[in-house]
């Protein structure tokens, strides 16, 4: 044992643990100022960066947002750390004081359900697809473990937060004068796609059943987020908000992302005719659009492995 | 001292524990995973220097998709009586059960390439070992970063996997031509689940279920053979290859850790390239 390296530990310890404490205090840099919109009466949108996540963003890279009715608040999406939910949760409060009575999560993925947490002391119903439970279970784990690895600090305070009630087809969330439709798809970005309709604005959340600048993320099946995109057309909606980036304009936001996904399945299917591996395949497809979308590099070579995993089966 | 030693206790619970290590470390023998490995399965074996003279391996720099991550083991030579490949493992150091595959191959094999998809949890290596018939080991490693983000090694869609169950597709990729090796690709619809996820509902672990073992065999000689597990991905995928005469039978055979037996066969008439399809209820 050396007589000098126990105190110099145990200080360096100390300083760990002084860190921990005031970064759980602290909000991140990227979260001092979070600016909302108001699309519709009583409808509040903060459209997160169009990046992956990082602690300089901490985690704020979704689109999330807030429908306020006479009785009490139903958020849609938390954001991908604690303190992105936190910071969710005080826009909120800078409007109303109406409590946090639902919240819905549109799917499972880390950038959506991370800020949960934040809103546990409302004790809100946590809505969402029949699927989500599962989903989080078999992914929670490591999308908690990966952000940790990546964000440090700033992911101080994330936990899990599953689904207490399920929509296997379609729910209404009554908020008091005001009533949200949910809508539970087959699978299609995920397993667990949901969309979120507020009638009185005509605003329509949409996940990432739509992107918009982000590149387009398949991770369920490439048909079925074809097939969504089709039926979400004759959807009404006088505001869409994608999971990610703006609708400038309804439907017309979905024609890119229809764009990419059809030349993804015929290169692919290309790809599978002429005996091309997965690996090959991976290398070869699709870099002709790499222009059009943000974050194509990192995002569309997985989209192939997807498209072509599911596709060889055909 | 006893206070000291509680914060070190407690400044490694802040740093995370184990499950948020990563290996900073690109070295392969540096690789704590990999010296228990070694010491388990490799127990004092001496791997020879010149391995990239005896086996490759090709995996992305990056999990793209950390459920599909493509792994493809080349040899330098084919199998003949002078030189030869009996067995191949697959080891991802850092995944929850390291040892993904071990491959068998035979002088009917031709060669002892093998390409399938793996799973990958966390920043690892990725090695081959490669047995020659003389008794000599030797061993290639890659470094592969996971993927950050929504990419989970889980599947995709669950509730899909399971209807499909069984499904299994053989195919000869190659114009076959007797004597000379030629390729040939396993498809197996199979969740082939971890049993790792715990539902958030009822607390309850699923059981794992995933395929443990495939045989393929021509004319019922062994071609390839595989003990693996649920490091393998959804819907096992294999190619590899067998040496054909005119003629003959490819058959497989796989059975899963709940002793579902699946199989499919494909007749090759020499003349083009061949598959079957089946949809077999498990035996």
């Amino acid at each position: 044992m050396n007589p000098r390296g126990w105190p110099t530990r145990a200080m360096a310890c100390a300083v760990v643990v002084l860190a921990f404490r005031c970064a759980a205090a602290e909000v991140p840099a990227a979260l001092r100022t979070f600016a909302i919109e108001n699309p519709a009466a009583g409808v509040y949108v903060h459209y997160g960066r169009i990046e992956t996540p990082t602690a300089d963003n901490a985690g704020d890279i979704a689109n999330v947002g807030f429908v306020v009715g006479d009785r009490c608040v139903a958020v849609i999406d938390t954001g991908g750390t604690y303190a992105v939910g936190a910071a969710l949760r005080n826009a909120i409060r800078t409007v109303t004081s109406k409590p946090v009575c639902f919240v819905v999560n549109t799917h499972v993925h880390p950038d959506h359900i991370f800020g949960n947490r934040a809103f546990v002391d409302d004790r809100p119903e946590f809505v969402g697809h029949a699927h989500l439970a599962e989903a989080m279970a078999r992914r929670g784990p490591n999308y908690l473990n990966a952000l940790r690895r990546d964000l440090g600090a700033v992911a101080d305070g994330t936990e899990l937060v599953p689904p207490t009630r399920a929509v296997a087809q379609t729910a209404t969330l009554d908020l008091g004068g005001r009533t949200l439709s949910l809508r539970a798809w087959p699978t299609a970005h995920t397993d667990q796609d949901l969309t979120v309709y507020d009638s009185a604005g005509g605003v329509l959340f949409l996940g990432d059943l739509v992107f918009e600048r982000h590149v387009p993320v398949v991770d369920g099946k490439l048909r079925g987020m074809l097939a969504a995109l089709e039926e979400l057309k004759a959807m009404p909606a006088r505001v869409a908000i994608p999971g990610h980036g703006r609708a400038a304009s309804w439907p017309g936001v979905l024609a890119a992302e229809h764009r990419y996904l059809e030349q993804l399945l015929g290169d692919v299917k290309a790809a599978i005719a002429a005996h091309r591996t997965l690996a090959e395949t991976v290398r070869s497809v699709g870099g002709q659009e790499r222009g059009d979308w943000a974050l194509f590099d990192d995002f569309h070579r997985r989209n192939v492995t997807a498209a072509y995993a599911e596709l060889e089966w055909e | 001292m006893k206070r000291v030693g509680a914060l070190l206790t407690l400044a490694g619970l802040l740093a995370g524990g184990p499950a948020l290590a990563r290996d900073p470390d690109p070295d392969p023998a540096k690789s704590e995973m990999w010296n228990k490995v070694h010491a388990s399965l490799f127990q004092g074996v001496r791997f020879e220097a010149d391995a990239d003279q005896v086996i490759t391996l090709e995996t992305p720099m990056r999990a793209e998709d950390a459920a599909v991550v493509p792994v493809a083991i080349r040899t330098r030579f084919a199998q003949s009586r002078e030189r030869s490949i009996d067995r191949i493992w697959l080891v991802v150091d850092h995944n929850p059960s390291p040892v993904a595959a071990e491959f068998q191959f035979t002088a009917d094999s031709g060669r002892a390439d093998i390409e399938t998809r793996i799973r990958i949890e966390e920043y690892t290596h990725v090695r081959a070992v490669a047995r020659t018939a003389d008794g000599k080991m030797y061993m290639v490693a890659n470094y592969v970063k996971a993927s950050g983000g929504c990419s989970a090694p889980a599947g995709k869609d669950p509730e899909v996997a399971k209807a499909n169950l069984g499904r299994m597709r053989l195919r000869v990729e190659e114009k076959p031509a007797p004597g000379q090796p030629v390729l040939a690709q396993l498809m197996v619809s199979h969740p082939n689940d971890t049993g790792l996820a715990m539902d958030q509902l009822t607390r309850m672990y699923a059981p794992p279920h995933f395929v443990r073992r495939v045989e393929v065999r021509y004319d019922g000689k062994p071609v390839m053979m595989a003990d693996v597990d649920f490091s393998i991905s959804e819907n096992p995928n294999f190619r590899f290859y067998f040496t054909p005469h005119e003629g003959g039978q490819l058959e497989a055979v796989v059975v899963d850790n709940q002793d579902l037996r699946f199989t499919a066969a494909l007749k090759l008439d020499g003349s083009r390239v061949a598959s079957a399809q089946q949809e077999q209820a498990p035996q």
